[in-house]
């Protein structure tokens, strides 16, 4: 069989024009997924985006692969259903801050303790966009937003420590702007056999602009995780296979600490869901005989 | 000596009593020794939501009724000829249901002080003479069976008493000749890691059967011949069953791997626990999180081109509507199985109903039209869903199919069907041409889109829920073009071939009954009875309920009188009158019990069955 061509960052963009805001930190996200992905060395065919509402949600249209936007917070579940039962798929999902731990927030906790083959995005901008700017589950107490003029009382989740809790496998953070770093993420998550989870800080110019200016205005003051060493001075050395050092490293702030980390957080190994429905599959006894199944139990012949 | 043998035509028995005392397992073990006995039988099992409610009370009553005859019979009875009640909670909440002089078979052991006064009774019903109009046997049955087991080593004394239910089954089995050995083996395999326990068992249940032959007590026996049934071999099954077996069906004919997503939930679970043990037949089941994952998964699964499947009852269906109505934008297949139960909110969830019509019909925002079709007796849920899965596949929709709690757990005999003469359900996925890929562009018959499923190279494309241009499928604000697409989708439900809906006409009869889902069996009875005597009425049950069949019209103005009895405040009545200006009348009752026969030939008199004269 002849090799395919091989494939290039043109090849994933699909002919729709592209409509978020100038100046969207998605727009550096896409072109680093779309310059990412002829890395994979599968078929655009083979390749599967979904989302569910929101401003990232919009990501798989732009997309040339297979896509779905799909409903608010339900992303997981359909990647789920999808990936269960083709398992020789690339399943992606791209979720964000809202679509992904407020209204959908129970799919996103199941399919990573599950450890479904999906690699889930989640592009944290700390707003609701689309909707014109409410405070997000990820928004800090305080903030002012149209729907709390007098600052927010809600707290915040912790999108890696509540990933982490619901036992994910992979767990990783990068930055919209931040090439290297957010490819280098996608890199692992694509290779990791399981579920994968990356938060995306992403700047969201119109309704929460400068929330991560501390990185994203000094490359200097971008600090990466790497397995074996100590991260920034914290006395913490990083390990990805133990669960503590994630967690506690999860828990550094730019504002508390003075250092934030980007890159893999965990990265362990444990059989995915996928994988043990097919084996269940492949053990059945059985030989699939639907005449004997209708005709099972007590019968009697009426003559 | 054996004793006289009567003939019967048809019986009716309810056993009755505590939720933990087996009386499902007894009723249900009964009903196979009937089966094999040859006769024609129907059954309602009608237990709590509670899994053991507190012995001996009111709420904690589990009945089973059977009804079997020597002819083709269609309701599990409307009054029991026979109650076996365990307790005075069974008897109380039973009695109601009794015309005078049915036989009574009482556990007189239970009638102590306490389980009396739980079950408010003031004075004890075996002594102050309130049931002399029936026929009362009042049987020591706990201590026959203790007294019986005592001998058997390894089993406690609460074991002992727990074998109470099968000293009932074999004194029933005497009194109405039934086969047994189907229930020896039955036991002997059930308890086969303990043998103490199969022992004790099967000692209760042969204990019970000469009890019948030797007390004088029991003066007759009684026999009710086999039913004349059309030919071939027979099976009994459950809606649940047959509803389980209709989509592994459908998987087959299809060549499509069928995919089941759901949530626990009453009275639906059981469709999951039954396709979870077929995965030789490449079956997944998907538990999943909540009843919106369930839809959520089954629609990513059709997504990738398998037959997806989600199984739920009205409080989880209703929380399914927004992926329903994805569906319906993506026009992807999808099954949506509602197996009604008794609403609002968590209502009574082991009791049916059928009022969750409109909402499958409307409960969606915006234009969003979903066909809808409904099965009518437990056996018929094999090919209602066969035909559910046909529509969803060949038109890319979602389909819902509605069962209820009666169809679900009720049996019946099954002729078990020849696989090999099944329609094969064709299914095509898109191929690239060349020419550009358009996923909206619609089959001309069918209105159908192109199934273009992930790994078809060439056609990679995305859908999603926002409005789509026409043919090419790209998100598409245009006024225009929204109005077309609304009605698009719109004649592609109303276009799905719907057969012409027969009516069981009678000449000279200018009433007709319209039914449809699972009230089929008790109406169908209720229009015999009337029959029978002399009154003239047609009958005509609907399987599709959307579309309507295209002869539906002309059917209801062919009748001066049209009454629609239905389990809920008058849905389809509503539908009918709308859609076609008859003034139909309604039957509508909401009591958690299936209709019963004798309400529904009353209900028939009284909307003016002319009497043949």
């Amino acid at each position: 069989m002849a090799a395919e061509p091989k494939l290039t960052l043109k090849d994933f963009k699909s002919d729709q024009e592209v409509r978020w805001c100038p100046g969207c930190g998605d727009y550096a996200i896409l072109a680093a997924v779309q310059a990412f992905m002829p890395e994979l060395g599968i078929p655009r065919e083979n390749i599967v985006f979904i989302s569910g509402i929101g401003c990232a949600a919009r990501f798989p249209y732009y997309m040339q692969t297979y896509g779905m936007h799909s409903i608010h917070g339900r992303a997981p579940a359909i990647a789920t259903g999808l990936a269960v039962s083709r398992p020789d798929l690339s399943v992606w999902v791209v979720t964000g801050d809202g679509d992904a731990l407020s209204i959908g927030g129970n799919h996103l906790i199941h399919a990573l303790r599950r450890n479904v083959d999906v690699k889930i995005l989640m592009f944290n901008n700390r707003i609701y966009g689309l909707t014109k700017g409410q405070y997000s589950p990820t928004s800090g107490q305080g903030k002012v937003t149209g729907s709390t003029p007098m600052g927010s009382v809600d707290y915040p989740f912790n999108p890696l420590a509540l990933a982490l809790g619901a036992g994910a496998t992979f767990v990783a953070r990068a930055l919209d702007i931040d090439k290297p770093g957010l490819t280098n993420v996608l890199r692992r998550a694509a290779a990791h056999e399981g579920a994968a989870f990356v938060e995306v800080f992403q700047n969201c110019n119109i309704y929460n602009d400068g929330e991560f200016d501390y990185i994203r205005e000094d490359k200097e003051a971008r600090t990466y995780l790497e397995q074996g060493a100590e991260f920034a001075s914290t006395g913490i050395t990083h390990d990805e296979s133990d669960f503590a050092t994630a967690f506690a490293l999860a828990q550094l702030t730019w504002e508390k600490d003075g250092a934030i980390p980007l890159g893999v957080f965990r990265d362990v190994q444990r059989d995915s869901y996928d994988e043990l429905v097919q084996a269940q599959l492949r053990n059945a006894k059985g030989d699939g005989d639907l005449q004997a199944l209708v005709g099972s139990g007590d019968t009697w012949t009426i003559s | 000596m054996a004793k006289p043998v009567v003939e019967l035509e048809s019986v009716v028995i309810r056993f009755a009593g505590d939720s933990g005392d087996g009386m499902q397992l007894t009723g249900g073990r009964f009903t196979s020794e009937t089966a094999l006995s040859g006769n024609d039988l129907a059954t309602f099992p009608d237990f709590p939501a509670e899994i053991r409610a507190p012995a001996g009370s009111l709420p904690g009553v589990s009945g089973f009724q059977l009804h079997f005859a020597d002819h083709d019979i269609l309701t599990p009875g409307d009054r029991p000829d026979v109650l076996v009640a365990m307790n005075p909670a069974a008897l109380k909440t039973n009695l109601r249901d009794l015309p005078k002089g049915a036989t009574l078979i009482l556990d007189t052991d239970a009638f102590t002080d306490r389980n009396l006064k739980k079950a408010g009774y003031e004075s004890n019903p075996l002594e102050d003479g309130s049931l002399e109009d029936y026929q009362l046997h009042a049987v020591p049955l706990t201590s026959l069976t203790v007294g019986a087991l005592k001998e058997i080593e390894g089993v406690t004394a609460r074991e002992a008493e727990r074998a109470k239910n099968m000293f009932a089954l074999g004194l029933m089995s005497w009194l109405y000749g039934r086969e047994t050995e189907s229930t020896t083996t039955f036991i002997s395999t059930k308890f086969a890691k303990r043998p103490e326990i199969a022992a004790a068992n099967l000692k209760a249940f042969n204990t019970g059967y000469h009890f019948g032959e030797t007390s004088e007590a029991f003066a007759v026996q009684y026999e009710v011949k086999p039913a004349k049934l059309p030919p071939g071999r027979y099976r009994q099954i459950t809606g649940n069953t047959a509803l389980s077996y209709g989509l592994i069906a459908a998987s087959k004919l299809s060549g499509l791997d069928l995919f089941l997503g759901a949530y626990p939930i009453t009275p639906a679970s059981s469709i999951l626990e039954e396709l979870a043990r077929h995965k030789a037949f490449g079956v997944r089941t998907f538990q999943a999180e909540d009843e919106i994952a369930a839809v959520g998964a089954a629609l990513g699964a059709s997504f990738g081109g398998g037959l997806g499947v989600t199984t739920s009852a009205g409080p989880g269906v209703v929380l399914k509507s927004e992926t329903v109505g994805l569906g319906v934008t993506l026009e992807l297949p999808l099954v949506i199985i509602d197996v009604q139960r008794a609403g609002p909110s968590t209502g009574m969830p082991t009791k049916p109903e059928q009022a969750d019509l409109l909402m499958v019909l409307f409960g969606r925002n915006g234009e969003s039209p979903v066909p809808v079709l409904a099965a009518s007796t437990p056996g018929d849920c094999f090919f209602a869903a066969i035909e559910a899965a046909r529509i969803a596949l060949t038109y890319r929709t979602p389909v819902y199919l509605l069962s209820d709690a009666y169809l679900a757990n009720g049996t019946e005999p099954w002729l078990i069907p020849d696989i090999g003469t099944l329609e094969p359900i064709h299914v095509e996925f898109a191929e690239a041409s060349g020419a550009e890929f358009l996923p909206y562009k619609r089959d001309p018959e069918t209105l159908a889109r192109p199934w273009a499923i992930p790994g078809t190279p060439g056609l990679e494309h995305r859908i999603g829920g926002l409005e789509k241009q026409n043919e090419t499928g790209n998100v598409a604000y245009d006024p225009e073009n929204h109005d077309l697409m609304t009605q698009l989708r719109a004649q592609k439900v109303a276009g799905i071939s719907v057969p012409d809906q027969p009516v069981d006409h009678q000449e000279g009869a200018d009433v007709l009954v319209l039914s449809w889902g699972g009230t089929y069996g008790p109406v169908h009875a209720g229009v015999r009875r009337v029959r029978s005597s002399g009154g003239k009425v047609a009958h005509a049950h609907l399987r599709w309920l959307s579309p309507f069949p295209a002869n539906l019209g002309d059917v209801l103005r062919s009748y001066d009188k049209v009454l629609v009895p239905e389990m809920n405040s008058g849905q389809l009545l509503q539908l009918i009158r709308a859609r076609y200006l008859v003034d139909a009348v309604g039957y509508n009752r909401v009591t958690g019990k299936p209709f019963k026969a004798g309400e529904i030939a009353d209900a028939i008199q009284t909307a003016g069955a002319s009497d043949g004269g």
